[in-house]
Formats: structure tokens, C-alpha cells, sequence
């Protein structure tokens, strides 16, 4: 079969891992910590003890976003 | 796995709840749990009008449609920064979803409107890009919603950036901002009231919301804001929260629940030594107010006007 071909975000990316392979497998032969990303299952969102079936595409979409939350800066209360 | 609720094939995982969900229920969890935070800290009421601080990110458009879906009379705000390759991106998104749910879009663009981008303004006051950024947005926001007779603003802040803020400002035990690190900022002093109605919501959870209603926004990261702080204590809170789900959410909660009450006399005082602002009017404590100085020393003009219409 043709592997399972993954998605990567921030930098946009794709790669191939051989399926089938479950989630968390996944998320851990890339190194991804579970809760910073949702898994795309051929556009379907799935859970964490999914299985990905050999020719599946799979984004994984980073979720952990941020920059200009802190607080406020001297001079200006908010 | 199941839905806790319906007991259909789930789709979402929410490890701290030790639940998962199919769409339906989850689109509906996620709703509640805006519901229950506006009511808990009597964020606003049915017929008050909010402006939305929309940046095109998951976080703001969910924001927007679940109050939008709740009935609340609620147009966004986008800002323009002056980014490239991610301004222009991000107000594609905010303008289509603005189009989709026939919701009032207004825009301020930094460039245009006052003659600087985020990238000048913090190599000409001398901050990090995410500083100007937030001190741009606060100040743009705040006056919007002022001059628009606006009741409250809602921002799209979640419990990660909940957490992580508190992270930060214990690690420093920064207590003049732990004081105003609240859900609800009242108004008045020349300020807007301002909410945060995601507090009881992850960012994975907004992000699953906006996949499964379909809402197209910015995935793609802002790259000014790759490596900073901020980001370093979300981080590390996930790799807690691997281990040890529901974590962040007590942490969060136990402050508000114990630590918040510690600052509430702090936040008095500091609105007493507040004052007009004699550029643009916004309230300060400095001579000058802080986005002013920045807009001055950036060459852009802080008095320039935010087309928004008045009611």
C-alpha cells in the first residue's frame, strides 16, 4: 500500500510513515505532545485511540497559538 | 471511544473532562461552556452590544459564531498589523466569516490608519514585536469600542493563555498584574469593559470547534511571535498537562477561586493616579500614554481617527 501521508503545520510540510498506525503512535514517532494538536483523519477529526489505515491522509494541526496575551505595559493600566 | 452524551462515535477527546464527544454534543459542550462563564462572572447581558477583538485565528472566529449563535448582538473589530505574509491571511479569514454569518465587520489597519506596522513600532520603542503588538490592540480595541458606544468588549482569550499568563506572573510574582488578571475587566475611567468568555474552553477546543462547524481560519502561526515567552510556558504547562490531565484548568480556577481576591484593593489604586492621555486622550498614568509614545517614535500618528461608526 501507499503509507500513511502526514500533514505538518508551522512550517507547512508532508511526509510519508508506513500504516496502519494508531494516533498516538503517531503523535509520538513525530514527537507531538497530544494536547497541542488535533489529528485529521482524511478530513475527519478523530480521538486518541484511532487507528489510520494504510493510504490515509493526516494533517496535524498545531493548536497552541499566542503571542501578544501578557499583560499590559508601565503607563498604561490594561 | 464513545460520546459521553449521546454515546455515538466520538470525534473529540477532552482529556481534562475525562469525556469525549461526537460534533453535535461538543458544539453544544463547547457553547455551554461559554454560557456557564458569561453568567458566572456576570460577563454582560442579553441585549448588550459587544464588539469581538477578531484576528482571523480560531479562537476569536469560534469566539464571534458562539455568540453570535447565542444571540448576542456582536460585530468584530479586526486589526490590521502590518504583518508580512500573515496580516493579509488573517483578514481574508475574519472578512470571510463576516460575509458567511452576515455579521458587521469593523477594520483598522495600522499601516494605513496610523502610519506604522507592528515590525516599526517595536524597533522604534524598543520592545519585543508581541509588546507593540498587545499595547496596538489594546489601545485600538479600547477607543473602538469607546467611540462606537460599544457596552463591553470580548476577547478570545482561553484557559491556555489564562494559564500561561498566570505561569508567567507568578514565576515573577508580578502582583499588580496577577490583581487585573481576571475574566471581566469593568469599564469606566475611560475604559470599555472587557470579557474573556473562553476561559473555561482549551485552545484544542476552540481549534475542534472551528473544524467542526467548518470555520476556515489562521492556522498558520504569526512568525513574529515564534520563540517568545509566552509560547515557552504553554509549552511547558502541555507537558504537565500530558501527565497529569485537568492541571491547567485547576491551576486557572484556583486562583480565581483563592488568589484573585488578593488583588482587587491593587486595581483600585491603580486607576486612581489615571489621567486623559493629552495626545489622544486614552487614560494613563505617564505623561504621555504608552501607545502614543510608540505611534511618535514609529513616524505614524496616534490621533488619527478609528472609523467606526458611533450609535
Amino acid at each position: 500500500m501507499g503509507g500513511v501521508k502526514v500533514l505538518l503545520r508551522n512550517p507547512k510540510r508532508e511526509l510519508e510513515v508506513p500504516g496502519p498506525l494508531g494516533v498516538l503512535a503517531l503523535l509520538e514517532q513525530l514527537g507531538y505532545i497530544r494536547e497541542a494538536v488535533l489529528v485529521i483523519v482524511d478530513g475527519t477529526l478523530v480521538t486518541g485511540d484511532a487507528t489510520i489505515a494504510d493510504g490515509s491522509g493526516v494533517e496535524i494541526r498545531p493548536v497552541v497559538s499566542g503571542g501578544a496575551t501578557g499583560p499590559a505595559p508601565t503607563g498604561s493600566p490594561r | 471511544m464513545k460520546c459521553k452524551v449521546c454515546r455515538r462515535p466520538a470525534v473529540v477527546d477532552v482529556r481534562r473532562h475525562n469525556a469525549a464527544f461526537c460534533s453535535d454534543c461538543f458544539l453544544g459542550h463547547c457553547r455551554a461552556q461559554v454560557e456557564r462563564a458569561v453568567k458566572e462572572h456576570r460577563m454582560m447581558g442579553p441585549d448588550e452590544r459587544v464588539l469581538v477583538a477578531v484576528s482571523g485565528g480560531k479562537d476569536s472566529l469560534a469566539l464571534w459564531d458562539i455568540l453570535l449563535d447565542i444571540g448576542y448582538q456582536a460585530d468584530g473589530l479586526y486589526i490590521g498589523l502590518g504583518i508580512a505574509g500573515y496580516s493579509q491571511p488573517s483578514g481574508e479569514h475574519a472578512r470571510a466569516f463576516a460575509a458567511a454569518r452576515q455579521a458587521h465587520l469593523v477594520e483598522v489597519d495600522l499601516p494605513s490608519d496610523f502610519g506604522y506596522d507592528v515590525k516599526t513600532g517595536a524597533a522604534a520603542d524598543r520592545r519585543v514585536p508581541c509588546s507593540a503588538c498587545g499595547l496596538s490592540k489594546r489601545h485600538v480595541f479600547d477607543r473602538a469600542a469607546l467611540d462606537g458606544g460599544y457596552d463591553v468588549v470580548a476577547t478570545g482569550h482561553n484557559l491556555d493563555d489564562e494559564a500561561a499568563v498566570l505561569l508567567g506572573n507568578v514565576l515573577r510574582w508580578d502582583v499588580a498584574y496577577l490583581a487585573r488578571q481576571r475574566p471581566v475587566l469593568p469599564g469606566g475611567e475611560g475604559f470599555p469593559r472587557k470579557v474573556k468568555p473562553l476561559v473555561k474552553l482549551g485552545e484544542r477546543e476552540t481549534a475542534a470547534y472551528c473544524v467542526l462547524k467548518g470555520l476556515d481560519y489562521q492556522v498558520e502561526e504569526c512568525p513574529m511571535s515564534a520563540g517568545n515567552r509566552h509560547l515557552g510556558y504553554k509549552e511547558a504547562l502541555n507537558a504537565i498537562e500530558e501527565r497529569s490531565p485537568g492541571t491547567k484548568a485547576a491551576f486557572y480556577n484556583g486562583f480565581l477561586d483563592r488568589g484573585s481576591a488578593l488583588g482587587a484593593e491593587l486595581c483600585q489604586d491603580e486607576r486612581e493616579g489615571l489621567h486623559p492621555c493629552p495626545s489622544c486622550a486614552a487614560p494613563t498614568t505617564a505623561a504621555v500614554c504608552a501607545f502614543c509614545k510608540l505611534v511618535e517614535r514609529a513616524g505614524g500618528d496616534p490621533r488619527r481617527r478609528i472609523p467606526v461608526t458611533a450609535l
